[in-house]
């Protein structure tokens, strides 16, 4: 049993103790940890006494400083200037570099402002009376906060090299004179600012592509999957009939086109519309109405017409699928209340079905618009966007993209290229961010 | 009219239409069939039931002359790997989306989403320059990598669309019985969501077979080639116009891919329907 003096002696070191550590704790100061971390990554850190995890910062700087700085430094060189020695200096390898400079700097930089975050929270924490964990516990801490990102990582390293880099690559180009006159190793490439914008805008050849490419890609993207989706919904409304018999098999007939790669179906289609010896001039068009058959690929209004009605082919299945699938799940009882009212059959299809369907697919339509937008393949592969329309130097069928395919693989014109992609891809994000935002707004509603 | 007749007409008419339909899908389906049996090159002398039945073109592409089935193998191999890595890191990163917090976790998938509608012909150039730096340069590593890239984006938000289905009480309830990250997202995750991680595998085996752009860039020797880069060349070649040739060794790879799709359209319908719309 202890004595009362004891027990009082005891109290007093306690409290000794106590106003000591109190006093140190006073002393850690959060600005100290900061500042050192700023100095150099990690030092504030060691100053909190997290000694694995500074050690770790240090490591990584000094690494940064010995391999990568001289290397970056001479990315950002190049990036600024694309090179100075003609036939030497190679601008477009010097932009690359830039580039990848760029994003190495900017994860640094990241790692940077997280280290000294970092430190200057720990120290907070020790200040106001935080006892440092063991080392286990402290590092399944950590691996509990890291977690989300080391499962991230690698998607997101591959994303940064195959999304990020080449769009910044691209963005960059846009601002550059790079074309077929200007490209290396013969020539040195420079900035121009925003003359290939001032340009597409007031130099009559490019002004007059631009908009008459620009208005078909509207008029493609517009009828083409309308009448896709038209067709898909109609076929399918049709097909659920209920006195309709094979019903497995007609719709596995009705999906074929979606089944079959559309790369190869285009250019069977591309062969069948030849004005010459294709099938449907030949074996069609010749036969029934006589003359020389339809000039389906060196006139622009019939190339138009064929390619329309190839991507309805090619389209209208996936829409049918999809619509089969919501029709069976659209209750009966509505049918059965709307024919208590004597509601038309076209009645019933406006207020209950279109609905229905609409509630369901509406963010995958809206995808359907947009993936037309940038339909390449269809254009491409037809006739390669062609016929040749004077004036211009894009082809009768050439939408945005194809065109951009032009400037780029032909005409070498890289920089114009650029310009037209930042544009495209302006409207189809812009378009797509606004739907997203809508559907997430309306989701969260609904979930309230 | 009484009401029966009414009645018979309209089916009559219905099944009118499908008739209609069915022989305009299947016109360019036969006909691309028997090309692949007519004998010669040339689209001239071709015609819908060939008048000279023959497989030379079948005989060829198996011959000793022909690259068919080194392209066929190529192209299995960039398909089998990107089938296998975009199913191993989109779950990842679904994972992560799905269920933890971290920096970007709101909007970083959109932000993806978004960037990747910007055309890619821009931003085949730089690949192009960069995968020569790394001396990735016409190798199926270097196309694989970048389909895995490319992927990712919208196959995360399809998987962690259907991962936010999956009620979380059954997480927690390995976590309680003492399961880690790793395992609740390999004995929980991955077994719930095997649907989806099907429908991924099936879009990304398939995505790259008939992809013939990003290859002819990537690609140059001849034995490096992907099938749609082989057979496009088949017809786009100045001085060989085959394309009956190009129709045989279609066939080939077609006809597997359509019965696949046609068994399995339910699952891919339902599967996109379901990540997309409760993304």
């Amino acid at each position: 049993m202890a004595t009362p003096a004891k027990k009082k002696s005891d109290e007093n070191i306690e409290q000794k103790n106590t106003s000591k550590r109190k006093r140190k704790q006073k002393q850690h100061n959060p600005n100290v940890a900061m500042v050192l971390s700023i100095l150099f990554a990690g030092l504030g850190q060691l100053y909190n006494r997290r000694f694995l995890k500074g050690s770790i910062f240090i490591i990584i700087e000094t690494a940064f400083l010995i391999v990568f700085l001289e290397s970056i430094n001479y990315g950002l060189w190049g990036l600024r200037t694309l090179g100075t020695i003609q036939g030497t200096d190679h601008s477009i390898r010097l932009l690359v570099l830039g580039v990848l400079s760029l994003i190495v700097t900017i994860i640094v930089i990241t790692l940077y402002v997280f280290n000294v975050i970092d430190a200057r929270k720990q120290a907070k924490k020790i200040q106001n009376g935080w006892k440092p964990m063991n080392l286990r516990d402290s590092l399944s801490a950590f691996y509990d906060y890291a977690f989300p990102y080391i499962m991230t990582f690698p998607g997101l390293l591959l994303m940064i090299f195959v999304v990020i880099f080449p769009l910044l690559f691209s963005v960059l180009l846009a601002f550059t004179n790079y074309d077929l006159y200007n490209s290396p190793p013969r020539n040195l490439v420079d900035w121009v600012g925003f003359d290939n914008f001032t340009n597409l805008i007031t130099v009559p050849i490019w002004q007059d592509t631009f908009l008459s490419v620009f208005s078909w890609t509207i008029v493609w993207t517009v009828v083409a999957t309308t009448l896709q989706i038209a067709l898909g919904i109609f076929l399918a409304v049709l097909v659920n009939d209920e006195r309709v018999k094979f019903k497995k098999l007609i719709r596995t007939i009705l999906i074929l086109p979606w089944a079959v790669p559309a790369f190869v179906t285009i250019l069977v289609f591309s062969a069948m519309f030849n004005d010459d010896f294709g099938a449907i001039n030949r074996d069609i068009i010749v036969p029934m109405f006589g003359g020389d058959g339809i000039a389906w690929l060196s006139d622009p209004m019939y190339s138009r017409i064929a390619i329309v009605l190839i991507q309805t082919w090619l389209g209208f299945p996936f829409i049918f699928a999809l619509i089969t699938g919501v029709l069976q799940s659209i209750s009966k009882d509505w049918y059965e209340a709307a024919d208590i009212d004597g509601a038309s059959r076209f009645q019933k299809f406006r207020n209950i079905t279109f609905p229905h369907v609409m509630f369901a697919t509406a963010p995958l339509m809206i995808m359907q618009y947009a993936s037309n937008f940038n339909n390449f393949n269809v254009i491409y592969l037809f006739n390669e966007g062609g016929p040749p329309v004077r004036g211009q130097n894009a082809g009768g069928t050439d939408i945005l993209i194809s065109w951009v395919y032009k400037l780029t693989f032909d005409t070498n014109n890289y920089s114009m290229a650029a310009v037209i992609s930042i544009i495209m891809g302006l409207i189809v994000s812009g378009f797509a961010f606004y739907q997203f935002r809508r559907t997430r707004s309306f989701k969260e509603e609904g979930e309230i | 009219m009484n009401r029966k007749t009414k009645n018979r007409l309209e089916v009559l008419a219905i099944y009118f239409i499908i008739g209609i339909v069915a022989v305009l899908i299947f016109y360019p389906l036969v006909w691309t069939v028997g090309m692949s049996f007519n004998q010669g090159t040339s689209l001239y002398s071709s015609t819908l039931i060939p008048e000279n039945f023959s497989l030379e073109h079948y005989r060829w592409l198996f011959s000793e002359d022909s690259d068919y089935l080194l392209w066929y193998k190529n192209s299995m191999i960039v398909s089998v790997a990107n089938a296998i890595g975009s199913v191993v890191l989109t779950s990842l990163v679904a994972y992560a989306f799905s269920r933890y917090k971290f920096v970007g976790r709101k909007n970083g998938l959109y932000v993806f989403l978004l960037l990747q509608m910007f055309p890619v012909m821009m931003a085949m150039v730089a690949l192009y320059i960069f995968l020569n730096m790394l001396g990735l340069l016409d190798t199926l590593t270097g196309l694989i990598l970048i389909y895995l890239g490319g992927q990712i984006p919208f196959n995360a938000w399809l998987v962690k669309g259907y991962f936010d289905t999956i009620p979380r009480e059954l997480d927690e309830a390995a976590r309680i019985d003492g399961a880690g990250h790793l395992r609740v997202f390999w004995s929980v995750m991955l077994p719930l969501a095997k649907p989806i991680l099907a429908v991924v595998a099936l879009f990304n085996f398939m995505a790259p077979l008939f992809d013939f752009l990003l290859p002819t860039i990537v690609l140059s020797s001849e034995e490096n080639y992907t099938l749609a880069v082989g057979l496009y060349n088949f017809i786009n070649d100045q001085f060989a116009n085959n394309f009956t040739r190009f129709a045989a060794g279609s066939m080939l790879i077609a006809v597997p891919i359509a019965a696949v799709y046609l068994f399995l359209q339910r699952y891919l319908i339902s599967g996109l329907a379901s990540g997309g719309t409760k993304g």
